[in-house]
């Protein structure tokens, strides 16, 4: 309980963990959201979200060190070469898996997990690489009571942003109305003259640019290395149940409570943090089986 | 109730059987293990089945009671020097509880959120194998376990192992086929309706959980004494995945589709990783291949085959 006692004995200790798990969390949540946004309008819980989060830092990577091309630069790349990948896929792969079982959509996903891995293994090899914090955020900043990091207050401010274009888009415009029109009734719309296809494949693109654009975001605090994109993955899949799938402030909130477990729990018992995190489901499933923001599924 | 086998089924397992117990006098120690450990992965495909094909529920996570059963009796038969006799059936006992307890937790949702919650608690096992040092080991895995003296030897071990995966499978199909199996597929059908009729949906879908766990765990528990090894990777969603593609590639709607899955799979895997180390772009070659084209794996595609043949017989 050594752990304990630093966090009740020292306040500025106990403020960083409170920095770490925001930052932490909102990373954590550019990535879920884009996972519970597809799983919403789509029905499908990707796998491959987790690759496309691999692909976005290696691409930071690739983009923003190799070619020098600057770090936010690179961010952006990310964003669209897994926007790019995305469509290419749904128009490929997905539509034709629309109408079938759940466990036929899990499982294509998964077949482009294992066949991403393999291609991310010959593009980039095994090597772990490092990302460089982009020009001005190498430093820390005063907050306080303690000078923390700025590149990770960035990324606490680039959540909430990203949070409150999300809710803009899917509910005050056109666009989101329909998404959720499909998600009530594909045929019904179609018949309305509504060309639903394009909808889907939007929505799958949007989902997965935020999968790169974490990625990228992330790579300077986590270097990117092969099979990462396997351990993000049911780190997502935690958050997204916790908040309620297709839930966009579920996401939101379950990020950071996630970060909050995750941080405060590993300072409190060591090596006990993932288990936490199950944990953690365990206890929301309990008294909500369909996550906090989550609907009860239809019959 | 239970559906007694055709005689011509009865005449291929005792084939298959013979066949099997004759593999040692081949000679091949390759041969010998090869077939060993795939005895194992068909117990392990056969038991998911029946939570998937029989009940139509799909868990993401059915790794978490393999590997149970696996560091269960490796632990007991290391750590604690117990005899196997009674290590093998308290490992069996704990994947069984284990399963108890997390279905319980499961029923409670369908579909897509039973997947995923199977997942969450096979990740939570994952994490415990991963953390809890030293017990398990963590990722440095369980090495070097006390296997008893009389399963020593490659062929006696794999004697050992075709009793047990040949009495299991025996056990599961009279569960498949007896009144318990047919009011799964009633549930698999249409849960609704078997709720109208009477059937406690829930709770055949909690004793199918407990089911497929418990053998589940048996494979788990021989394959420690075979790999004598348990490693973190064995409770790890991708290996739960694996498992699921070759319940998928033999046909989840027979009962021994999954294990001719299972065979083939594994087959393949080994002879892909002589050539290339790039066996994952095969796996999801494969996994396309299926969903795409043969939705109802192997054995839909010989039955399909066999029924094109006939209607070829009959014209001529």
């Amino acid at each position: 309980m050594q752990g304990l006692e630093m966090l009740i004995g020292n306040p500025t200790f106990a403020f960083i963990q409170l920095l770490n798990s925001i930052s932490m969390g909102m990373n954590y949540f550019i990535i879920a959201a884009g996972l519970s946004l597809i799983f919403g309008v789509l029905r499908v819980i990707n796998f491959a979200h987790g690759a496309f989060f691999m692909f976005g830092a290696y691409t930071a990577y690739t983009v923003g060190q190799e070619w020098g091309l600057g770090f936010w630069p690179a961010v952006i790349a990310a964003g669209l070469f897994l926007a790019a990948i995305s469509v290419f896929l749904e128009r490929s792969l997905f539509q034709f898996l629309y109408d079938k079982e759940h466990l036929m959509q899990l499982l294509l996903t998964f077949a482009i997990v294992l066949i991403m891995g393999d291609v991310a293994k010959v593009l980039w090899g095994t090597d772990q690489y490092s990302v460089s914090y982009p020009e001005g955020l190498d430093g820390a900043w005063n907050v306080g009571l303690t000078y923390y990091p700025s590149y990770r207050l960035v990324l606490s401010l680039i959540g909430p942003l990203i949070l409150l274009v999300l809710w803009y888009f899917t509910e005050r415009t056109r666009w989101g109305r329909l998404t959720k029109a499909a998600t009530q009734d594909r045929e019904m719309l179609s018949a309305l003259g509504i060309n639903v296809p394009i909808i889907y494949t939007s929505v799958f693109l949007v989902g997965s640019a935020l999968a790169g654009i974490g990625g990228a975001l992330a790579a300077p605090t986590n270097s990117p290395v092969p099979g990462m994109d396997v351990f993000i993955i049911v780190e997502s899949f935690v958050i997204v149940i916790i908040g309620g799938l297709g839930s966009l402030w579920g996401s939101f909130l379950g990020a950071l409570i996630f970060g909050l477990v995750y941080n405060f729990g590993s300072v409190i018992f060591p090596n006990g943090q993932d288990v936490f995190a199950y944990l953690l489901l365990l206890v929301v499933l309990l008294i909500r089986p369909w996550g906090l923001f989550g609907k009860p599924e239809a019959e | 109730m239970t559906t007694p086998m055709s005689r011509a089924g009865q005449a291929v397992c005792l084939i298959v059987l013979l066949l099997l117990a004759g593999v040692p006098f081949l000679g091949e120690d390759y041969l010998i293990d090869l077939t060993t450990e795939i005895l194992v992965f068909v117990l392990f495909a056969l038991s998911l089945n029946v939570l998937i094909g029989y009940s139509g529920n799909v868990s993401f996570g059915h790794a978490a009671y393999f590997a149970i059963g696996g560091y269960a009796n490796a632990i007991l038969l290391t750590t604690y020097e117990v005899p196997l006799l009674i290590a093998m059936p308290v490992a069996v006992v704990l994947s069984m509880l284990a399963a108890m307890f997390v279905a319980w937790f499961c029923t409670r949702l369908t579909d897509i959120y039973f997947a995923m919650l199977t997942l969450a608690f096979s990740m939570l096992i994952w994490a415990v194998a991963f953390k809890w040092r030293d017990v398990t080991h963590g990722d440095d895995g369980f090495v070097g376990i006390a296997v008893p003296e009389f399963l020593g030897d490659r062929v006696s071990f794999f004697y050992f192992t075709l009793v047990v995966v040949a009495g299991c499978t025996g056990l599961l199909w009279l569960i498949c086929h007896s009144a318990f199996g047919k009011v799964l597929v009633a549930v698999r059908e249409n849960r609704i309706r078997a709720g109208f009729v009477g059937v406690d949906t829930r709770r055949m879908r909690w004793t199918a959980f407990v089911v497929a766990g418990t053998f589940a765990g048996v494979a788990g528990a021989i394959f420690a004494m075979y790999n004598r090894g348990m490693y973190v990777e064995n409770a790890f969603w991708t290996q739960s995945a694996q498992v699921l593609i070759m319940v998928l590639l033999g046909g989840m709607y027979s009962f021994f589709g999954p294990a001719i899955g299972a065979a083939v799979l594994y087959l393949l895997e080994r002879f892909t990783n002589e050539y290339t180390e790039y066996w994952p772009t095969v796996l999801g070659g494969i996994l396309l291949v299926i969903l795409l084209f043969l939705p109802d794996g192997l054995v839909g595609l010989a039955q399909k085959v066999r029924s094109r043949l006939s209607r070829l017989g009959g014209d001529s």
